[in-house]
């Protein structure tokens, strides 16, 4: 209930919710958690496997229990903690994994089989039948265990990504952390700090001390005001840092939206990658529970948590309170509750040396040893030497000690230091490399010496980069030693809870070690311990303790499992910000795009690219009939299409030609200027990377072509051997794919068209096949190819490419006018097929040379990239898979590229295997069906007849295998 | 991780690619044979510490870089230019 007092939260601005269908009211500054006890309500959530009442056990973002469901549909974030997730009005808040209702939940009869549903039983039961477990086991599982659901609609949130660069990053704003970024903001660094709470301060806003003579979160508040007002500093508050990455690089969700209602353009989330020069970790400390029968009762809650309840929001978690503790910070609770008149019922410290001056039952040396009460507590056991009490209570403040949180000091594979002194891990220097970890993280307890442990680590931090730092004055702040004697779990009958979110208990990973899962990792993985969305980080410690008992280890020994990002759980929605859709992957169009789609062409992606598949005109209901026609233009009259997208790479220089002489297994040295070459270039492993025609237009001046796919890889290639293997050559290459509109000319009639539109007119004598060089279109200089992948008479004319469009324009018209017309990348697919031209689907990168026959292409006169390994053994076999092309000749008349063939009569099974095609086509021109694929010894089957099997389609037939080009086997077209 | 670019300075990863290790720089002559080939191509440490690769600054100067990082740690020991680096496969492995 509420209760007079100085809570950070404002009166006067009434907040009203709901939660589970009923309106509450809280106030401005409440999270959901203050909210829900201030009206009362314990029981927020069911458990995880058991369906157990459970109610709030902490008051910040290591929460197992209070998980609720906010928001609808495309909105809908489920397990959120009810500690973390600050009201608004309107906020409408749900609990999970229970049905009908929270009060009445009939998965609840889990409790009841607890005694046969303990660690590994699953394993253990639904073994058999084997099939079972997919499709019936693991769903009923599933919907039984579980916890909040997504709404299974498309997101409706936005959300974001993105960068900050620091000098020195503070992670936390306790009483480190301000000192840190206070020390660090003065000596002029650039700082970020950030805080995962709304508030800078930590501890200081849930706990009564002073500093410099002023309520703590006082002077917490003073230092905010402070940072915020200094242009170097950038304060993150509602951040939390998830994990620590390589060079100084860590990730961080901002919580931009989740505490007030969602608003057009306001993202809800933001995942921050901050690189810092230093970092300085001031995570504070979590404090952890102690394991005792039924101890996850709703009205069960961490000491710590009570006491930020009842000074932060001025919420009284129960009527009649009872603390228990095995450290000195349990009586700092138990002096909260008196000072702000909450009725504390009993204070227990299991030290049996402890003494207290508060007016309050104490039990020195004595344990709580159960509760009762169902849906919330009403009573609880305390048992010392001479016997066992009962008392009665509504709630119970219990304190096992304080872990030091020291992830993300442990994100890069470090291990942690044990020390004995406060019976927690702590961590070592330099697990991070520039991270400093100050304060509670780091094992130091008052708020004096956190204080001074900030003001330190900014020092070494500030120095590490070159800026001049001092000490500055220190605040004067308490200063007690801490005290704790471990207590790790109450001896007794009984279920007692380790993790709370995944329902494991004492008795499981006593279980765990006695079924020989004697490792932390698998005790972790046999038990789940650990494994929920809360990452066990209130409880992992006490576990590994129990297991280290069990096994008669000592903790140091046993170890800690793997310290993993994110620290507390990230969306994937904000880690794949942007990438939704086509995200930030760029869109490349040629300068015939805008016509193409005009002209009703579907376009398909080629890499970034879009191409037109085919120019469907009217009438014509199948694709196939657009492209057959297309096809007939090039063979009959003249098409054209848009060549743009191969890669064009300009090289220069005296070396040029002896660069392609070793990029190229064939000799460019030897091409005459104003001439073409097709060239195969190979990888180092001896196998084809890419092919392409390469044009000389001066001595010094090549302009090579290469696949639209192999474009990048080829630049990049090229770079490694001009600065790796060949660093004497005096060569430069641009790529210039972008710069220059090319468009293929082909057919019978190109050479016609070309003749109405160039400056000055060709003939055969000064273009013969292969030639290349300069030209002009009404003024626009530019070059023109005689080069052909069709077979056809062609040519291939570039203009720079802001004449592009306008060219495509009038080479269409015109082609249209001699009965050609456009065409698409079916129809160029087709053209290539019949003249047997390859593409990546036969150069897949597993062919060599031999392989598709251009063995001969391979230069015996120089060396070249990939000669020396294109000659091992295994690579030059003559029972090698190699190019042939194929016809049908069964009575199914139709081949299917990824079809394997096999001997005729032989079983369709792999070890008959004999190849398989790669590219198939219907030609209009041969009127069938026509293949490409690779056959082991194929250029010696010619006229054999295989078995083709598409084992995925279920099409068999028979071919004959054949030279793989169709069409005018001697070139004479082209030539023509 | 960060690279420090030779030409261009620290960067984020995501601007380089890479490629493996720096032996690649070594590549044998025709006439190396089929062992040198061999071991060209496919045989690699693969040290607990530090090692010797090739990465491409291509959202950058599209440098080829040799980079010298603790494959236990991931720190970044030393970065230099291909072109500057040793080529040998004796001097690239020291």
């Amino acid at each position: 209930m509420r209760i007079d007092g100085n809570g950070l939260i404002n009166r006067a601005k009434p907040v009203s919710f709901q939660f589970d269908g009923t309106t509450y009211q809280g106030f401005e500054g409440d999270t959901l958690a203050s909210a829900l006890l201030a009206n009362g309500v314990k029981l927020v959530a069911r458990s995880f496997k058991y369906h157990r009442p459970r109610g709030i056990l902490t008051a910040g973002s290591e929460e197992p229990n209070a998980l609720v469901t906010v928001g609808h549909g495309g909105s809908q974030d489920p397990n959120v903690r009810a500690t973390t997730q600050e009201i608004y009005d309107g906020m409408d808040a749900r609990s999970q994994n229970r049905w009908p209702s929270l009060a009445h939940d009939v998965l609840a009869v889990n409790d009841l089989g607890a005694p046969f549903l303990g660690a590994g039983f699953y394993y253990k039961t639904f073994m058999w039948p084997k099939a079972f477990w997919e499709k019936l086991y693991e769903p009923i599982i599933r919907r039984a265990a579980g916890l909040g659901a997504i709404s299974g609609e498309p997101i409706t949130d936005k959300y974001e990504r993105a960068y900050a660069h620091c000098d020195v990053l503070v992670v936390g704003s306790g009483p480190a952390g301000l000192m840190a970024a206070l020390t660090a903001g003065e000596a002029g660094a650039d700082v970020i700090i950030a805080e995962e709470d709304s508030l800078l301060g930590g501890r200081l806003l849930s706990e009564a001390g002073e500093i410099d003579g002023m309520p703590a979160r006082d002077w917490a508040n003073e230092v905010a005001i402070r940072l915020n007002a200094m242009s170097n500093v950038r304060v993150m508050a509602r951040t939390s840092v998830t994990g620590a990455y390589d060079g100084g690089t860590y990730g961080a969700l901002e919580r931009v939206g989740h505490h007030c209602e969602m608003r057009d353009g306001l993202p809800k989330e933001c995942f921050w990658r901050i690189t810092a020069k230093r970092t300085v970790l001031a995570a504070g400390a979590l404090e952890r529970p102690v394991a005792f029968q039924n101890n996850d009762r709703p009205g069960i809650m961490m000491a710590s948590a009570v006491r930020a309840y009842v000074n932060r929001w001025s919420v009284a978690p129960g009527k009649s309170v009872a603390v228990f503790g095995n450290n000195d910070s349990a009586h700092d609770t138990a002096a909260d509750l008196l000072a702000a008149g909450v009725h504390v019922c009993a204070l227990i410290d299991s030290r049996p040396d402890a003494t207290t001056t508060l007016d309050v039952p104490f039990y020195a040396g004595a344990q709580v040893s159960g509760s009762e009460g169902r849906k919330e507590l009403e009573a609880i056991s305390i048992s010392r030497a001479s016997g066992t009490d009962k008392v009665q209570t509504d709630c119970l403040a219990m304190s096992g000690g304080w872990n030091p949180t020291l992830h993300l000091a442990c994100h890069m594979s470090g291990r942690p230091d044990w020390d004995e002194s406060i019976a927690a891990f702590v961590p070592k220097p330099g697990m991070v490399p520039g991270l400093i970890a100050a304060g509670a993280c780091n094992g130091v307890f008052s708020t004096a010496a956190c204080l001074g442990e900030g003001a330190g680590a900014a020092v070494v931090a500030l120095e590490a980069i070159g800026l001049q730092a001092d000490m500055p004055k220190m605040p004067v702040a308490e200063d007690r030693d801490y005290s704790i004697s471990p207590l790790w779990a109450v001896a007794g009958k009984g279920r007692a809870w380790l993790d709370f979110q995944n329902d494991v208990t004492v008795k499981d990973v006593k279980q765990a070690a006695v079924e020989n899962f004697r490792s932390v990792e698998h005790m972790k993985r046999y038990t789940t311990q650990g494994m929920a969305t809360d990452q066990g980080k209130n409880y992992n410690v006490q576990a590994l303790a129990v297991l280290a008992d069990a096994t008669g280890r000592g903790i140091p020994e046993t170890g800690t499992t793997t310290y993993r990002p994110p620290f507390t759980p990230v969306a994937i929605a904000a880690m794949a910000a942007g990438a939704e859709d086509k995200g930030f992957a760029p869109e490349r169009f040629t300068t015939s795009h805008r016509l193409a789609v005009k002209a009703g062409a579907p376009m398909i992606e080629a890499g970034l690219w879009y191409r037109p598949s085919y120019f469907p005109v009217k009438g014509e209901t199948h694709w196939r009939q657009s492209c057959d026609r297309e096809v007939g233009y090039v063979r009959n009259a003249v098409g054209i299409a848009d060549v743009s997208t191969l890669g064009k790479i300009d090289i220069k220089g005296p070396d040029a030609a002896a660069f392609l002489d070793f990029l190229y297994t064939n000799m460019f040295s030897s091409l005459k200027v104003g001439r073409v070459r097709y060239g195969l270039m190979l990888r180092e492993d001896g196998h084809v990377m890419d092919d392409g025609t390469t044009a000389r237009m001066a001595d010094d001046h090549f302009v090579m072509t290469t696949t639209t796919a192999a474009a990048g890889q080829v630049m990049q290639h090229m770079e490694l051997v001009s600065q790796g293997m060949r660093r004497g050559m005096d060569v430069r290459f641009t790529s210039v794919t972008e710069h220059w509109a090319q468009f293929a000319v082909a057919g019978p009639k190109a050479r016609e068209l070309l003749n109405g539109l160039l400056d000055a007119p060709i003939d055969g004598e000064s273009w013969p096949f292969m030639a290349c060089g300069d030209m002009s279109i009404g003024g626009v200089n530019g070059r023109l190819f005689r080069i052909s992948f069709s077979g056809e008479h062609a040519y291939e004319v570039a203009v720079p490419a802001r004449y592009g469009e306008s060219l495509f324009a009038e080479l269409r018209s015109r082609a249209e006018a001699l009965g050609g017309g456009l065409y698409g990348m079916e129809a160029l697919n087709v053209l290539r097929i019949e003249k047997g031209f390859i593409t990546h689907a036969e150069i897949d990168g597993r062919a060599t040379a031999f392989d598709i026959g251009m063995q001969g292409m391979m230069s015996k006169k120089k060396d070249f990239y990939g000669k020396g390994a294109a000659a091992r053994p295994g690579l030059l076999e003559d029972d090698r898979e190699q190019l042939v092309g194929l016809k049908p000749t069964g009575v199914v008349k139709q081949l299917t590229a990824g079809a394997h063939l096999y001997r005729d009569g032989a079983e369709p099974v792999r070890v008959n295997d004999q190849g398989y095609l790669t590219s198939v086509a219907f030609s209009p021109t041969l009127g069938t069906y026509l293949g490409l694929g690779f056959l082991r010894g194929g250029r010696a089957r010619h006229g054999e007849t295989v078995k083709m099997v598409d084992h995925l389609r279920g099409i068999e037939t028979t071919c004959e295998v054949c030279h793989p080009v169709f069409l005018d086997p001697n070139g004479e077209k082209a030539r023509d | 991780m960060r690279i420090v670019c030779p030409l261009c300075g620290e960067r984020d990863s995501r601007e380089f690619s890479y490629k493996g290790a720096a032996l690649a720089l070594a590549y044998p002559s025709e006439e190396a044979g089929f062992e040198a080939w061999d071991d060209y191509l496919h045989n690699r440490d693969n040290p607990a510490g530090p090692t010797r690769e090739l990465w491409y600054h291509g959202s950058g100067c599209t440098s080829w870089l040799v980079v010298t990082r603790n494959t236990t740690t991931h720190e970044i020991l030393s970065v230099e230019l291909a072109e500057d680096a040793p080529e040998s496969r004796q001097e690239a492995s020291a």
